[in-house]
């Protein structure tokens, strides 16, 4: 069943970032074209509309805008602050949906995308999300993105996103979660294609007994200047874990993380690891570690380098070309094993990468 | 018929010369072992062999099967029917044991659903399966890394087969396991004139001869090959009196 009839190239675009606009798969598609958007949702348990439209529904949509992200923080969240579209998902109490809501923001012809998106997991809730964020194939201009997740007591909120832009685009995300006491929170990004700048670092206040992980899979191709983190909060027993992994293809990488703890018996641990494929470009990891309590427990752990010519040598002997050798040890240091995510989202995310895989050598 | 010929060898590895006018001639079903002291450059001609690019080849030639593989990339001589097991080989993040099975099973020309089951198998009998979806040689004990190096070698199924102290580590308990598989691997559960399979293993302790008989020694000495010999009086003599009276008695003998 074909939903909406799309140019080839949108959903082309569209179908890199993980966005299949398909009732069998997904539970919702939002789907937005510069500022105008369109919904299409075929199941209970899971609100999806417009910001503007979820405005003007709910009274109390508004007491939850801008609470985490501040509308004054920057000149983008000033920008957007004046003029946004964006998605509203609000998983309802206790329901839990196994297929996930897609949603799609498309930079297609104008100067600046300016979003702004809010998404609740009401308590006891489980709710998927995929995001995929694309623009017109040699577009030129900049998406700023302010989201704010809301994870109430005892809920679990997945949330993939998948970047795919053009050489000439800037990104500059403004997220920030609060996750209630039992709730699960898990954050994917995966940014695999050539971009010009892209900025982004999510702030996470987890509260008591919450849990969160936060993973990160990018490739910086020449001309690219990725700047990438997050900083979570940790409260009374409440653990999160950082992993990144990032490759210099000849572009930049700033991999951050920053871990608070705040609250006695917390826990995190930061996994930030680069590879080099490049004599140009450069990785610059800063993993950063802050007690506010004497009963916490953080840990780090950072490594930047080159493939070991070793381990290409030992693969060869298997039979593998250097090519396929470098390929294969590419491949499986971008396959991280994120805890707790479904398979098909996995499936996604391998797919992306397996996408690019065969040109990153 | 002739497996592996290493014709007045000289190797340099770093700006040194560390082997110098080897030679072996090794036949069709026939098993080598070589024995030296440490940095006699025995892993080194094993490296050379299977063409590790630290290793130069700076005099001589290698030929396998009369046709010259001296300067073949490795996977083109894994290709050809050669195969090693290393004694550290590195470990592999994000590349599981299984996924290099099945490279392995394709290099040997298996296809579909033959890839999976030859796989079950020789893991069952290396008692790997519950290694297959870690991370190579990640955190694994030293007898799993010997086990995972034959388990390799048995999907490669290789002609001529190099093991480099393939007994070095191991506990009682996988010495046996180590031992049959090499048995296997060599052929040497088949009757002399119907084995073809020929291989150079390399020990320092000779407990692997215990499990698997070989037709000649060899012992190296400074990057030189100062005797060939009956395996076992070779070892004898070891054991006995040490290498350097053994090397002594080579010499001696050579008169």
């Amino acid at each position: 069943m074909i939903i909406l009839k799309l140019p080839e190239e949108i959903s082309e675009r569209a179908k890199s970032v993980g966005i299949e606009f398909d009732p069998n798969k997904r539970a919702a598609s939002f789907l937005q074209i510069d500022q105008e958007s369109n919904v299409y949702s075929w199941i209970n348990g899971v609100e999806v509309m417009s910001i503007k439209e979820a405005i003007k529904k709910y009274e109390w949509v508004k007491d939850y805008m801008w609470k985490i992200v501040k509308s004054e923080k920057d000149k983008y969240t000033k920008m957007a602050a004046e003029d946004f579209n964006g998605y509203f998902i609000r998983a309802l109490p206790n329901s839990k949906v196994d297929v996930p809501v897609e949603a799609c923001l498309y930079l297609k012809r104008v100067k600046t995308q300016k979003v702004y998106n809010l998404v609740i997991a009401e308590e006891g809730s489980e709710i998927n999300i995929i995001s995929g964020c694309t623009s017109h194939p040699s577009s030129v201009g900049m998406h700023i993105g302010v989201s704010e997740f809301f994870v109430k007591k005892g809920a679990k909120l997945t949330f993939t996103m998948i970047h795919n832009w053009e050489p000439n685009v800037e990104v500059r995300p403004r997220s920030g979660v609060v996750v209630d006491e039992g709730g699960v929170f898990v954050s994917n990004y995966v940014l695999l294609s050539p971009v010009k700048y892209v900025e982004s670092y999510p702030v996470a206040y987890l509260n008591k007994k919450a849990r969160a992980s936060f993973t990160s899979i990018i490739v910086a191709h020449e001309g690219s200047t990725i700047d990438l983190g997050n900083h979570v909060i940790l409260k009374e027993e409440s653990s999160a874990d950082i992993v990144s992994r990032a490759i210099s293809r000849g572009g930049n990488v700033i991999s951050r993380g920053r871990i608070t703890g705040e609250g006695k018996r917390c826990k995190g641990h930061l996994e930030c690891r680069g590879l080099m494929l490049s004599d140009e470009g450069s990785i610059l990891a800063i993993p950063e570690l802050e007690a506010k309590h004497p009963d916490v427990d953080l840990s780090h752990e950072a490594a930047v380098g080159k493939i070991a010519e070793e381990e290409i040598f030992y693969l060869m002997t298997r039979g593998l070309t250097r090519d396929e050798a470098t390929s294969a040890i590419i491949r499986g240091f971008l396959d991280v094993e994120i805890k707790g995510l479904p398979e098909f989202l996995k499936k996604e995310i391998d797919k992306a990468i397996e996408m690019v895989g065969e040109d990153l050598m | 018929m002739e497996s592996l010929r290493v014709i007045n060898l000289g190797v340099e590895a770093g700006g040194k010369r560390i082997l110098e006018n080897v030679n072996l001639y090794i036949k069709n079903g026939q098993t080598f072992v070589l024995f030296g002291p440490n940095g006699s450059g025995k892993s080194s001609l094993l490296s050379a062999i299977i063409g590790h690019p630290n290793y130069k080849i700076v005099k001589g030639r290698i030929t396998f099967r009369s046709e010259d593989i001296t300067n073949l990339s490795p996977n083109e001589r894994v290709k050809k029917g050669i195969g090693i097991a290393f004694q550290n080989p590195p470990k592999v993040s994000g590349v599981k044991l299984i996924d290099i099975l099945r490279y392995c099973a394709k290099t040997a020309g298996l296809k579909g659903e033959d890839i999976e089951s030859k796989i079950e198998e020789y893991a069952k009998m290396m008692e790997m399966e519950d290694m297959l979806e870690r991370n190579l040689n990640d955190g694994f004990s030293g007898g799993e890394v010997k086990r995972s190096e034959l388990l390799q070698l048995m999907l490669l199924n290789p002609d001529f087969v190099m093991l480099d102290e393939p007994d070095s580590g191991v506990d009682l308990e996988n010495i046996s396991i180590v031992g049959n598989a090499i048995k296997k691997l060599l052929e040497r559960d088949k009757s002399e004139k119907e084995r073809r399979k020929s291989g150079l293993i390399i020990t320092h302790t000779g407990h692997i001869l215990d499990y698997v008989d070989a037709d000649y020694g060899v012992v190296l000495f400074n990057g030189r090959i100062s005797c060939i010999g009956d395996p076992y009086e070779i070892l004898e003599h070891i054991r006995k009196y040490g290498y350097e009276a053994c090397i002594r008695k080579c010499l001696e003998d050579r008169g």
